[in-house]
């Protein structure tokens, strides 16, 4: 059947079991945008196209299946970069399609050209360039392929205007992806498996830490056995928060930079690491010189270039995470590290006292307060937290108990300020029953706000608590730290959150008492449109414990004795 | 200590700028990178030197087998292989030095393809370390000009290179870094 470019690209994206894509229209995809008409596939318009890449990232991370932006050429593409980057980053399957100058134009300097296969290069697991019509549906299904096999990640397909209006012959079926290189599939060898067994089943101090692979893959209940069986105690990376219930007594809690004490204690004693789908990120390690110097080290990856990179690891078994645990979980017997268990909770008694949440009510309002009151508030439920960057982002990981796998969305590796509120959209509209909340700082929240308005166009229930502290916090507490509380360009001045809410018929309310952090979220829960919550928390507080960068992990600033900071308070 | 890899790529267009970005994205250094045809016209062959230790060497091979368009990798430093450089010297070769030139010339094998009343271009095939002993001795006479190609190579005996072709997709189903990050 004969059909043009354009047709046959909304035509494979339903075959593909899009329901949803996520774009900003302009002169260079015009012509796929007139044959939109005819499609199933329901548009959201979005207000910046970094926006709508956030979403399609939102929506891969809160569903696992691929999300999809559509951009014109030139300034519509080149503000996709920072959402590229993002997914790239976290491993996100995003795919992104965008409008090309006529091929005959390519290289002339055409008005919005932009060579973005050149620009996005790095920042995409794969790119393609399409310039006659005949060859996108077979790049199209390379396109979804590649995105979400293997370790996922997004991949732009730019189709210039001729490809997009040109008729060809479809042939779905013909159209078959031709990947000769390309091979997601590895698996271990059996001396590997061997290997890590023996090291498992030998150890006195083992851990196991459970990244953002795990949920990729989907091997919850795998590590969830594995911890069971073996009586190994987990810990999680901010990225695989919800990988393994916080309330399973195994579960230690986050590590790294802003991890629990007593969990990066654990790692620097630890005889032995399971790491599991993660990749050891600098917030994570500290000094690679002093980290887990007693520990051999077991990792479980899909891509091998992650082997050695920062931590030479001691057996590496290539391949998913559920497939690689399945086949060892028979093969393990329990291991007798109650004495080890016993002295983690040991550590764990410290930090406890020091805990913030656990203050009496002085007055002040602390963002540990919101986050323990909303997670309180939701629990049980289906819930989605999608946070922005800075300190909000370290507090909701520390303080939110993520039982489920898919709760949390956050922008880990870039650290992306604006990427909560468009993620939020994206996740809602892959997830519609799910109660979606936006933790989001004051800064990041200013950053793409403009998103405001494609909530209310596309009618959405969302819930958005600012975590309003008039500051650049996380800079600010690095300035506190580590520059003698020079305060440079950190104080930050926003509108009226609630006026502004007030402009987009977005409910809203303001909280500067704790007593008044449960009400406002009871209330935001029943009302069934979109809410935003103004938290006026306390300007100066910090994230606690920390790990300087280029420290060594169990060298952490810890958090005054609050119940002397409290008195001096008053 | 200088690796040398084999890398067989799809012959598609932008495919040397993938690899060539890899290297500069990861920080690791190319010594010579050279590209050409081969004996099946979907597939260009490129011999990449870098200069890297054992574990950035399998860091290397893994990321390139990432690039979706790779379609194999061979490190053969430590194989057998016959290597070879081409170069094309124009010395300057007045009346007098001349019979001297074409001394070195035969000694060296090489070959003399230009000749003008002042100056000879003379092309050498061979190791890196024999291009660079010719240069070295012809130095005195007043090198004008010298182009390399950098290297290719093979590995020896009969074993070729088998990499996947495109009709196995139908069985698809779906230097520690030591400096802390100061980024916030
Ligand atoms: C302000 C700030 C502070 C931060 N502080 C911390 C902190 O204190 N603690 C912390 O943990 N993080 C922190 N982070 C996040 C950190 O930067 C990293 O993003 C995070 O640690 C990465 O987690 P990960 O390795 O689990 O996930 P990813 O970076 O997504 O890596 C996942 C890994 O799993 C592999 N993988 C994917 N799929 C599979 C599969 N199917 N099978 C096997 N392997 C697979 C991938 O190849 C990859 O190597 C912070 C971020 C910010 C912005
Ligand atoms: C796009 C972008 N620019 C700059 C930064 C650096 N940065 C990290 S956290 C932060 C402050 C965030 O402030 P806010 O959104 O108010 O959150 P808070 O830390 O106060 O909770 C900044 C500027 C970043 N991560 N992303
Ligand atoms: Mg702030």
């Amino acid at each position: 059947m004969t059909k043009t470019g354009a047709q046959i690209l909304w035509e494979c994206l339903e075959r593909e079991g899009v329901t949803h894509v996520f774009g900003y229209p302009g002169g260079a995809i015009l012509p796929a945008y007139d044959a939109l008409q005819h499609s199933k596939i329901h548009h959201v318009l979005v207000r910046h196209e970094q926006g709508a890449t956030h979403m399609a990232d939102g929506y891969a991370r809160a569903s696992g299946r691929v999300g999809v932006a559509v951009a014109t050429s030139g300034p519509g593409a080149t503000n996709m970069v920072t959402g590229i980057a993002t997914a790239m980053m976290d491993s996100s399957p995003v795919v992104c399609i965008t409008g090309q100058v006529g091929s005959k134009l390519i290289g002339s300097d055409a008005f919005q050209e932009t060579d973005i296969t050149g620009v996005t290069l790095p920042i995409t697991k794969h790119n393609y360039l399409v310039t006659h019509a005949g060859d996108v549906a077979r790049t199209l299904r390379e396109a979804f392929y590649v995105a979400a096999s293997g370790r996922p990640g997004p991949v732009l397909v730019d189709i210039t205007k001729d490809a997009q209006q040109s008729s060809c012959e479809f042939d779905w079926e013909a159209a078959k992806p031709q990947l000769p290189g390309y091979r997601p599939d590895l698996s271990p060898t059996s001396e590997d498996y061997a290997k890590a067994l023996k090291l498992i089943q030998e150890a006195k101090r083992p851990v196991i830490f459970a990244g953002h692979g795990v949920l990729i893959s989907g091997a919850m209940s795998e590590v969830r056995e594995l911890a069971d069986r073996t009586g190994i105690p987990v810990t999680l990376t901010l990225l695989g928060l919800g990988a393994f219930p916080a309330s399973h007594p195994l579960n230690l809690g986050m590590m790294g930079m802003h991890g629990e004490a007593w969990v990066n204690h654990t790692i620097q004693d630890a005889d032995l690491i399971i790491a599991l789908g993660m990749r050891f990120d600098d917030r994570v390690t500290g000094n690679l010189k002093t980290y887990a110097p007693k520990a051999k080290k077991i990792q479980v990856e899909i891509d091998p270039s992650e082997i050695n990179k920062l931590v030479k690891v001691d057996v590496a078994l290539i391949g998913d995470v559920r497939e690689v645990l399945r086949e060892m979980l028979p093969r393990l017997q329990p291991i007798d590290c109650s004495e080890w268990r016993g002295y983690i909770d040991g550590l764990k008694g410290d930090a406890a006292v020091r805990d913030i949440q656990n203050l009496p009510d002085s007055g002040h309002l602390y963002a540990a307060h919101v986050i323990n009151d909303l997670w309180q508030e939701t629990r049980g439920g289906d819930v989605v937290v999608v946070t922005d960057v800075g300190q909000h982002q370290m507090w909701e990981a520390q303080y939110f108990k993520h039982e489920t796998p898919l709760s949390l969305i956050t922008s880990g590796g870039l650290g992306t300020m604006g990427f909560a509120l468009p993620a939020a959209i994206g996740a809602k509209v892959a997830r519609p029953e799910a109660e979606v909340w936006v933790v989001v700082g004051d800064g990041g929240f200013q950053m793409t706000m403009a998103e405001l308005a494609t909530i209310v166009q596309e009618k959405l229930k969302i819930n958005i608590a600012i975590i309003n502290n008039g500051f650049l916090g996380m800079v600010r507490q690095w300035q506190e730290f580590f520059y003698e509380r020079n305060y440079e360009s950190t104080p930050l001045l926003s509108p009226n959150f609630a006026k502004l809410a007030d402009a987009y018929g977005i409910r809203s309310a303001v909280v500067t008492q704790r007593s008044q952090v449960v009400p406002a979220v009871q209330s935001a829960r029943k009302y069934d449109g979109p809410v935003l919550i103004d938290f006026q928390v306390e300007q100066e507080d910090s994230v606690y414990p920390m790990v300087a960068a280029g420290a060594a992990l169990h060298e952490m600033i810890r958090r005054p004795n609050p119940l002397v900071e409290t008195a001096e308070d008053e | 200590m200088l690796k040398t890899f084999v890398v067989h790529v799809e012959n598609k267009p932008g495919v040397l700028t993938r690899v060539a970005s890899l290297f500069r994205r990861r920080a690791f250094n190319i010594d010579s990178l050279t590209v050409g045809r081969t004996e099946k016209p979907e597939v260009s062959r490129m011999t990449i030197v870098v200069d890297a230790d054992q574990d950035q060497a399998r860091r290397i091979e893994a990321s390139l087998y990432k690039l979706v368009n790779v379609l194999l990798v061979e490190d053969i430093t430590d194989e057998p292989a016959i290597s070879r450089d081409l170069a094309m010297i124009k010395v300057s070769a007045e009346h007098d030095q001349r019979s001297h030139v074409l001394q070195l010339v035969n000694i060296f094998r090489a070959r003399v393809v230009d000749v003008a009343p002042e100056s000879l271009i003379i092309e050498i095939t061979g190791t890196e370390e024999k291009i660079d002993r010719l240069l070295e001795v012809l130095g005195p006479f007043g090198v004008l000009e010298m182009v390399r190609t950098g290297i290719v190579a093979m590995r020896r005996g009969a074993k070729s290179s088998t990499f996947p072709q495109a009709e196995d997709m139908d069985e698809i189903t779906a230097d520690s870094v030591d400096d802390e990050n100061q980024s916030v």
